[in-house]
């Protein structure tokens, strides 16, 4: 259709509706879902509830651990024995997943965390995974070029700093300790984890400064 | 049953690709690495995702790969390690 043969205002955003065709998986999922429902294995408020469940899931818990760890050595070493008793000591279900993992980064050691044949992702403890985590990009390259990829999330790694990407593919789920900022000592925990975000916790970005975190304060609106 | 693998030891990933579902990803499939962790013994996935009851359980290994070995046009003067999680019927020893 030519630009210039109708005459109402374009919409700026995007249709508020549904598309007209569901995707193959789409429709297989309300099927099995329908079923479900129908014979009675789940009801279908049950099937909301996990849902709501799951999407207000947040990273708070990871970066209570994260900040934990930071204060407590004793409690740094648990974390990285057994990460799922640890958190469970702070009062945290890390989830489904048989095992979890937490990995350290030092000044000379930077792990990420990628799925490369899906999206697993510690999402009990950081919420439902970003969209570019679950990308074929992401996914194909963070193996393949990590240092580029870290680049491209703004984080340039010396030669000398040993990368180690975690392909978390089967029933393990993988949890980046971060380095503590320098500037922090005088911080509280509560405080610290404000500096843990859920970017640094799969491994793309280092904790934030506190200098960064003042500069978020002095821009949120009051 | 034993797990037939300890840290340390080389190891390789073995080729294949069954029908159906299985997560050993293509990429490693043929390549060396170390042992770095045995995480345990747990229901086979190859299994469980058709339906079955995952029995009997593999044991799951981390194993650590040089990044410069896995893939050829890797910068060679660099340290970096892939690792991943690999059950232990896809492995040999090398």
């Amino acid at each position: 259709m030519n630009h210039e043969d109708h005459d109402h205002a374009h919409d700026r955003h995007a249709p508020i509706e549904d598309r007209e065709e569901l995707s193959y998986y789409e429709k297989r999922t309300w099927a099995i879902q329908a079923l479900l429902v129908e014979k009675g294995v789940l009801t279908a408020d049950e099937i909301r509830r996990q849902l709501e469940m799951a999407d207000s899931r947040t990273p708070a818990d990871g970066a209570k651990a994260v900040a934990r760890a930071w204060v407590d050595p004793a409690f740094k070493a648990r974390l990285l024995h057994d990460a799922k008793a640890a958190v469970a000591e702070l009062g945290f279900d890390s989830g489904e997943a048989p095992v979890l993992v937490a990995v350290e980064n030092t000044p000379k050691l930077h792990n990420v965390v990628v799925c490369t044949l899906c999206s697993c992702y510690p999402r009990a403890l950081l919420g439902l995974p970003p969209d570019w985590y679950k990308s074929l990009s992401y996914r194909s390259r963070a193996v393949v070029d990590p240092r580029g990829v870290l680049k491209e999330f703004g984080l340039e790694l010396e030669p000398d700093v040993e990368v180690r990407v975690y392909d978390s593919s089967a029933d393990m789920r993988y949890l980046v300790i971060p380095e503590r900022p320098p500037g922090t000592e005088h911080m509280s925990e509560a405080e610290l984890a404000s500096l843990v975000t859920r970017d640094s916790m799969i491994g793309v970005a280092k904790a934030r400064a506190p200098e960064q975190q003042a500069d978020l304060k002095a821009a949120a609106p009051a | 049953m034993a797990a037939k693998f300890q840290p340390g030891d080389k190891v390789r990933i073995r080729m294949g690709s069954p029908p159906g579902h299985f997560r050993t990803p293509a990429y490693v499939q043929g390549k060396t690495g170390v042992v770095e962790a045995l995480h345990g013994a747990f229901p086979n996935p190859e299994s469980l995702a058709h339906g079955g009851d995952g029995l009997p359980k593999q044991f799951l290994y981390l194993v650590r790969f040089d990044q410069t070995h896995v893939w050829p046009q890797y910068p060679a003067n660099l340290e970096d390690k892939l690792l991943i999680d690999i059950y232990e019927h896809w492995l040999e020893p090398a």
